[in-house]
Parts: structure tokens; C-alpha cells; sequence
């Protein structure tokens, strides 16, 4: 597992349960509830509650809470989608929001109400489909007590009862009488070969209000009496204000307060101001005298002195197979060592990190784009003085977050209570610049990886010895105890440690370096540098053993990891392309396991301008079954861009100071550099549905690389790419 | 603070700001009209894109005091256009957007493009959706200004 924690199978368990309740104004509305004793005494008393996850109304249409945040991965749709499946809805009247943070809407695995993992599906699958089938059963129920006929005899479409005597009734005629039933106890789930929505490409449901420019994203929310507050960060990671120049910004035009406020790590100052310009232009202007004893002043250039010393000798050993000593019996001309730098990345989502957040000394109300919503309220609540239940917190639609929204500490509710506090009763909108966001820190961790390697007469590796260096996403945060198992933090060899080839001698070990510098898990975490170390050495033995790339991983793959050899047989078959290519141009590929998807990519590459040309991509996913075809394709396709970016940027330290500050100094992939064509294919399989959003986010550098070694002889281990 | 008079999406309005605030920020703060994104505030990603008398422009760097009388259609406007409409459906048709955050700049360049390039060619796509998205939505922006294309002619 990734995490310590054991998930269960995501059935509704004997500490939940399901209460339907009916609404003032009519219809079913039902609810999920955790079995604690608190709660159920005051169930009944819980005004229209907070905790709904399916409301039919009297008309008939039907809206499902989400409890995961949509940033573009299209949960909104998809869970949805299985509710209404195992409800036989009318996908027309269908519509979806964002739930709030509460406690009916903590999910596994974790227990929390997150968004992380390409877990929502995954772990919401069976669970969606209980709510579905059981409120379906109720409304057949209402339905056979008013025709005075057996449920049985009762079928369902597309959001209708028909009974056997051609009566029909809505579901939203239904719905009040439903309400009034008890919830089921045992439901029957349909087969998979009767869906008609699960595994039907089905549009997003958010596609109208981001076209016309009526979504709501976090930086577009405005309350009346709202304030923009900005705020000048130290430089270096840690600083503290020693001394400001107040009395300069404060008589500036719609300037209406700065102050020091503590971060989680040193202390800022914060401008509050009518309007964001005018913050910005008093926040820019800021005379600022920074404390710098006792930070640390980080610096890229003596971090890979150090990290390259510390790879040299073996770390924790976080797995270890077969012959420790295996190495020591080869001789070196069978040996391959490798030594792999990957940068430090930013999250770089487009919309600026923000909230909002309005405090009248005894309650709070949040609008926060979270991953992590229950966290996030308990961070505001602790900071606030209030107890989580006196924070409201809805959670809102991001403009992307791939891990950036999450972090454990909730750096941004933090400071935004910082700044409530001092305003208390003004609404306040707190605003990352691109430049503070980009410089913020919670950045993929640099690692540097060795490796050696023992080949085998047959030209398969039979030793392997892996040291990993780099920052724990998790030692030094709350979660410590729960994810640390012997000094080693699991994410950071991720991809390393379960990788699905049968190596027999098989080692790695990992240095965690204490480093100033704020580090996060970007979307595939682990497995972004993991996957490109593996692959990109797996194929380079099958260059030296003159091997066809597909039939060496096939032949050193475990036969029972049947999802990643799934999509890499698929991916052969759907990449012929491969054997007509014009002279200039070459194909790499490179698969993984990631987190039990099955993922494989084929990349055509070549050389312009000394840069490598991602021309097309192919990728073959095998994810168990596909709930949106659609929604599959558009993630596998984001992610081969997203995955592209660390070929191309990096976030550097010099000095202790972060070099990049926009999108010219860390340069994400446009149009221009990403692929003009990326053909998805999905392993057909009636298994559970597995996680979608991060998998082909790992696999498509190591494949571009492994095409441009064929182009160019070269090997490339230092990422970015500087020149080919 | 200055007063402009400027013609948003057919409608003249009054803004009382300080005359360095980029165009941006008057829609998004005094017009209420937040479908114009900030993204990098310095003219690199395109989340801002506005059209100024027709021509894709980058709003995060215009003070709103060059806007003078020069018309301002933002995506809340550019469905009235039978160009920006038919790109709009495109997008919907194609499922385009993830996130989202980006397709309001996307969706005024391509109406910008198809505008003075009726068949636009790959190459011609590439070299004019220069807008940054993040969640990496190119392959179906692409196919979606094809598609929107064809409809249009
Ligand atoms: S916000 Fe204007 S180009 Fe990025
Ligand atoms: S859709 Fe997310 S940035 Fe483009």
C-alpha cells in the first residue's frame, strides 16, 4: 500500500449508514452517517443537513454531492455517473456540486476528506453504487405500495417506476413517499453487462459553465465588504520580519492595513487592501528588513554535491531480495551504474493559490479549492481558536491543484487566519501572485538516484542496488507516525520498491536529507522519478542485449502482473507506427504499475533545435473497468503533458532564494511542446475500477528518453534536458 | 483614480480606478466579469484573453487607461458572435476542458484565429494557441477549433 493505513474495500461499513430524510420543499433526500454516538443522538435534531449526498426533488431531478474537489479530473461526472447507474436515472436530470467539508464525506482510504491518490473513483466505486441501488429500491418500493403490487414485479428506467400493469411513475412523484421508507438493508447490484452508463463515454458535466466563463473558480469568489490581502514572503525559505516600513504603504490609495503575520515557517508581512492592484503595488513596495540567522540558506548547486556524496554510500534499506552480497560477486565488466539528477518541480497550477475566508470571532466561513477539506478546516479551527464544527468550509472549484492543494500543514489557511484574525468581521480574500505561488515551496523534492547494476549472461539484470536520496514528503508532519516505517518514507521510493520486475537480487535504500526547503507530492509523487530511473535503465539493458523493448520487459515482468503487461501488449499491438518511421524520428517506450493500473506509452521523438520534439504519443491504460471512456482518454492525455515538465523545467535555489518566479523562468509545456496527437486505448476488463488521474503521468519521460538514446546513442540522467 | 469610460461587451461603463490597473482587474474587480482569468499577471500564459478591437490581447498588461474607446468583448460576451458561439459548442462537443481555468483565454484565441484564418492548418493552430493550459488539454483544443472549423464554413 502507499500508505500505512488499511482501506477497506470502500463498502459502506457497519459504522456508517445511509438515513434518508424528506425536505421542506419536497422530494428524498439521503445522507450518509457515521456511527458516532454523538451524532446519532442528535441525528434528528441536525438541521437540513449538512452531510446530504443525493437529493431527488419533486421534479425529478436529482442532484449528487461530490466530496472530492474537481480540478479538472472529472469526479464531478464520474461518481455521478455510478450513483445514477445502480439508480437507473435519467442522466439528463442528473446534476452534481461540490459537498462542503464534513464528516460524511471523509473517504478512504485515508479517513479524511481528500482528493489525492487517484483515489475518488477507486475507493468511491462500490460505495456510489450502494447509494444508488439503495435509494433505487426505496422509490420501488414507494412505488409498489401505491400500485399494491410486489417490488418485484417493478422494473426501473431512466428515472421512472413501471409497474406490471403499465403504471409508471417518476421518480420525483416517488420521492416523497420514498422518504418515508426505511433505508434497505441488502441491495442487489447490477450486473456489469447491463450498465448503460458506467463504460459510456459521457461528456463532462462542467463543460458549459468553463466555456462561457460562468464557473466559479476560488479567486472569482467576492462577498460584500471583501478585502484582497497579499503578502510579502521572506526570501529565503524561514525568515523572519525583523523591522518594516509600515507608515509608507499604509497611506497609499485603498491600502487598508499591513502587518506581520506568522507563517508556518518564519513570518511575513500582509497588505489588506480594497482591491487587488492596490494591495499588489503597496505589497511590491514594501521595505522589508529580514531576519536570516538560523535559516537555512538551500542552494541547488551544494545540494548536488551532497546529494551525490550521500548516493555513493547505502541508505535505509527499504526493500531487499535475494542476495545482499550479489554485487560484490560480479565482476565489473558486467556492471551498468547510472547516477540520476531530478530537479525540484512546481506544482504550477494555473489558478494562483487564494482563499477566502470571513471570521467573526465565533465562527468561521472558508471558500477553499482543497484536496484536503477536513484538514483544512481543522487547521482554520486550531488557528481560529474554534472548534472545527464553528468552521464552515465549502470546498471550490480549482483551477488544478496535482498535490499543490494538500499540503499536511495548510500552509494557506494558516496565514489567511492570520490576517481574519487582525480584520476580524471583513471578509478577506487572500491572493497568491504567480510569483508567490511559483516561489512558495511544497515542490516535488530534487532527488539523485544510483544505481548499479549486475548483468546477467542472458542480458537480464541480476543484481540490482538502487540508493534514492531525497526529502520525506511526510517526516517532520502529523501523518509521521502513521506512514514512517523505519526511518524510510514509503513516497519517495515509490516505483522503486514495487516495481513488477522479477529482479532477483534486488535492493534499495534511500537517504532522506533534512533540507530547508518545503516539499510535496505532485501529481504521481514517488513514481516521477522512480518510473523514470527504472525505465529508462530496463531499456537500456534491452539495448545492450540487443532486445525488442516489448519482449524484454515482457520476459523480466511478473507473469501474475497482469495489468502492466495488459497495457503493454495492447500498447505493442496500437503502436505499430513504431516500424514506419521517417528517417530523424524514433520511438521509446515505457510502462509501469502504478499503484495497480496497468500503464504503457509509446513516444515519436526528434531533434529540433538541440531540444527534444515529442511528435506523438500512444498510450494503452489497463484500469480495471472504465466507468468514462472519455474522461479516461482526457486524463491520460493531460497527464502526458503535465509529465513532459520535468524534461524541460526545474525549480533551482541559489542562496537560499528560488530562481524561477514565473512561467518564463519554469517553463510548462504549450502547445508547441507537447505532442500534436495522443491516442489513448483501455484494456477492456470488468475488475474494479482502478486510479486514472496520475498513471500515464510517469511513464511519458522515461519513454521520450528512451527514444531520443536511440536517436542520439546518448543517455540522459540529468533532468531537465539542458541540450540534446 | 480616474474615471474611464470603456465598451464592454456592447456596454458602455463607468470605472473609477487608478489609471495603472491592468484591464484585468477592472473586469474581473468593478465589472464583476471573473470569466477573464489572471494566471501570470505578465503577459506568458494567456488566461487573460480579451479581444481589443477584434485582436486577441492579452488584458493583465493593458492599464485601462489605454483602452480609450477601443471595444472590449470577453467570453461572457463572445457567444452573441455566431464565431465565438460555434467555438464554444466545439469545445463542449469535444469535451475540451479539465480544469477549466485556461479555456476562457483558449476560447478567445481560437475565436481570434478562426476569425483571420478561416481553415487554419495544424501549424497555423500551433503557432497561435500560444495560451498556457496546465492540465495539458492541447490534443482536443486542437481538434476542437478543427471542428469548429468545418461548422463555420
Ligand atoms: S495573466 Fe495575462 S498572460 Fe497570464
Ligand atoms: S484546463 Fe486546466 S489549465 Fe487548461
Amino acid at each position: 500500500m502507499r500508505f500505512a493505513y488499511q482501506p477497506d474495500k470502500g463498502h459502506l461499513s457497519r459504522r456508517t449508514f445511509l438515513r434518508a430524510s424528506a425536505v421542506a420543499a419536497g422530494g428524498l433526500l439521503v445522507s450518509l452517517h457515521f456511527d458516532f454516538p454523538a451524532l446519532a443522538q442528535n441525528a434528528e435534531a441536525l438541521p437540513a443537513p449538512p452531510d446530504a449526498y443525493i437529493h431527488i426533488k419533486p421534479d425529478g431531478r436529482i442532484v449528487i454531492a461530490v466530496r472530492h474537489i474537481e480540478m479538472g479530473q472529472g469526479v464531478l461526472t464520474s461518481l455521478p455517473m455510478i450513483v445514477a447507474e445502480e439508480l437507473d436515472a435519467d442522466w439528463s436530470q442528473v446534476s452534481a456540486e461540490l459537498a462542503p467539508a464534513g464528516d460524511a464525506y471523509k473517504a478512504p482510504p485515508l479517513g479524511i476528506q481528500s482528493t489525492s491518490g487517484s483515489w475518488s473513483v477507486r475507493y468511491g466505486y462500490q460505495q456510489h453504487r450502494e447509494f444508488g441501488a439503495r435509494i433505487r429500491a426505496m422509490l420501488v418500493g414507494a412505488a409498489a405500495d401505491r400500485w399494491k403490487v410486489r417490488p418485484d414485479e417493478c422494473r426501473t428506467e431512466a428515472g421512472v417506476v413501471r409497474g406490471p400493469g403499465g403504471q409508471s411513475a417518476g421518480y420525483g412523484e416517488l420521492a416523497d413517499d420514498a422518504a418515508r421508507r426505511p433505508m434497505p438493508e441488502q441491495v442487489v447490484l447490477k450486473n456489469p453487462g447491463d450498465f448503460r452508463i458506467i463504460g459510456k463515454s459521457t461528456r463532462r458535466m462542467d463543460s458549459r459553465p468553463k466555456t462561457d466563463g460562468s464557473q466559479k473558480f476560488a479567486l472569482d469568489i467576492d462577498l460584500p465588504g471583501m478585502k484582497i490581502a497579499l503578502i510579502a514572503r521572506p526570501p529565503v525559505f524561514g525568515a523572519r520580519v525583523k523591522a518594516f516600513d509600515a507608515q509608507a504603504v499604509r497611506s497609499m490609495e485603498g491600502v487598508r492595513d499591513v502587518f506581520e503575520i506568522p507563517l508556518v515557517k518564519g513570518s511575513a508581512v500582509a497588505v489588506v487592501a480594497d482591491r487587488f492592484w492596490s494591495a499588489k503595488q503597496a505589497r511590491d513596495q514594501l521595505k522589508i528588513d529580514w531576519d536570516f540567522s538560523s535559516v537555512e540558506r538551500a542552494d541547488s548547486q551544494e545540494l548536488r554535491a551532497r546529494y551525490q556524496a550521500l548516493a555513493k554510500t547505502r541508505g535505509t534499506v527499504a526493500l531487499s531480495r535475494g542476495d545482499k552480497t550479489a554485487l560484490s560477486k560480479t565482476t565489473p565488466s558486467q556492471h551498468l551504474v547510472a547516477e540520476y539528477e531530478l530537479p525540484y518541480l512546481a506544482a504550477a497550477a494555473l489558478e494562483c493559490l487564494n482563499m477566502t475566508l470571513r471570521y467573526d470571532g465565533d465562527r468561521a466561513e472558508a471558500w477553499i479549492p482543497s484536496q484536503f477539506a477536513t484538514l483544512d478546516q481543522g487547521v482554520l479551527a486550531q488557528a481560529l481558536g474554534l472548534d472545527p464544527s464553528q468552521v464552515t468550509l465549502h470546498v471550490v472549484f480549482a483551477g488544478g491543484g496535482f498535490g499543490r492543494r494538500s499540503p499536511l500543514d495548510g500552509n494557506v489557511p494558516f496565514e489567511a487566519a492570520a490576517i481574519a484574525k487582525r480584520v476580524r468581521g471583513t471578509p478577506i480574500k487572500l491572493i497568491y501572485t504567480r510569483e508567490d505561488d511559483m516561489r512558495s515551496g511544497y515542490y516535488r523534492p530534487m532527488t539523485t538516484h544510483r544505481v548499479e547494476i549486475a548483468i546477467g549472461g542472458d542480458g537480464m539484470p541480476w543484481a540490482w542496488q538502487h540508493v534514492a536520496v531525497g526529502q520525506s514528503f511526510i517526516i517532520g508532519t502529523a501523518m509521521e507516525k502513521t506512514f514512517i516505517k523505519d526511518g524510510v518514507d514509503p513516497l519517495v521510493i515509490e516505483g522503486a520498491v514495487n516495481n513488477k520486475y522479477r529482479i532477483p537480487n534486488f535492493e534499495v535504500s534511500v537517504h532522506h536529507p533534512a533540507v530547508s526547503v518545503p516539499v510535496y507530492t505532485l501529481r504521481s509523487v514517488g513514481h516521477s522519478q522512480n518510473t523514470f530511473v527504472m525505465e529508462t535503465l530496463i531499456d537500456e539493458l534491452a539495448v545492450r542485449a540487443k532486445a525488442d523493448p516489448f519482449a524484454y520487459r515482457l520476459k523480466l515482468l511478473d507473469p501474475e502482473a497482469t495489468k502492466v503487461r495488459d497495457a503493454l501488449t495492447l500498447l505493442e499491438e496500437k503502436s505499430r507506427w513504431r516500424n514506419n518511421l521517417a528517417s530523424g524520428r524514433a520511438a521509446g517506450i515505457a510502462c509501469a504499475d502504478y499503484w495497480d493500473t496497468g500503464i504503457a506509452c509509446a513516444a515519436e521523438v526528434s531533434v529540433v533545435d538541440n531540444r527534444p520534439r515529442v511528435h506523438r504519443v500512444t498510450v494503452a491504460i489497463a484500469c480495471g473497468l472504465p466507468v468514462n471512456p472519455l474522461s479516461i482518454e482526457a486524463q491520460c492525455q493531460g497527464a502526458i503533458g503535465f509529465g513532459l515538465t520535468q524534461l524541460m523545467s526545474a525549480i533551482t535555489l541559489k542562496d537560499g532564494e528560488v530562481e524561477q518566479s514565473n512561467f518564463d523562468g519554469f517553463r510548462p509545456p504549450y502547445m508547441s511542446d507537447a505532442p500534436a496527437a495522443i491516442d489513448v486505448y483501455i484494456v477492456p476488463s470488468n475488475d474494479a475500477p482502478l486510479g486514472v488521474g496520475e498513471p500515464a503521468t510517469p511513464v511519458i519521460s522515461p519513454a521520450v528518453v528512451n527514444g531520443l538514446a536511440r536517436l542520439t546513442g546518448k543517455r540522459y540522467r540529468i533532468l531537465p534536458i539542458d541540450a540534446v | 483614480m480616474a474615471t474611464y469610460k470603456i465598451t464592454v461587451n456592447g456596454q458602455r461603463r463607468d470605472v473609477t480606478v487608478d489609471p495603472s490597473t491592468p484591464l484585468l482587474w477592472v473586469l474581473r474587480e468593478d465589472l464583476k466579469l471573473t470569466g477573464t482569468k489572471y494566471g501570470c499577471g505578465i503577459g506568458l500564459c494567456g488566461a487573460c484573453t480579451v479581444h481589443l478591437a477584434g485582436e486577441a490581447t492579452r488584458s493583465c498588461g493593458l492599464p485601462v487607461s489605454e483602452v480609450g474607446d477601443q471595444e472590449v468583448v470577453t467570453i461572457e460576451g463572445i457567444g452573441v458572435d455566431r464565431v465565438g458561439r460555434t467555438v464554444q459548442e466545439a469545445w463542449v462537443k469535444k469535451d475540451v476542458v479539465q480544469c477549466g481555468y485556461c479555456q476562457s483565454g483558449q476560447i478567445m484565441a481560437a475565436v481570434a484565429l478562426l476569425k483571420a484564418t478561416p481553415r487554419p492548418s495544424q501549424a497555423d493552430i500551433e503557432g497561435s494557441m500560444t495560451n498556457l493550459c496546465r492540465c495539458a488539454t492541447y490534443v482536443r483544443i486542437r481538434a476542437a477549433i478543427q471542428d469548429a472549423s468545418t461548422r463555420l464554413i
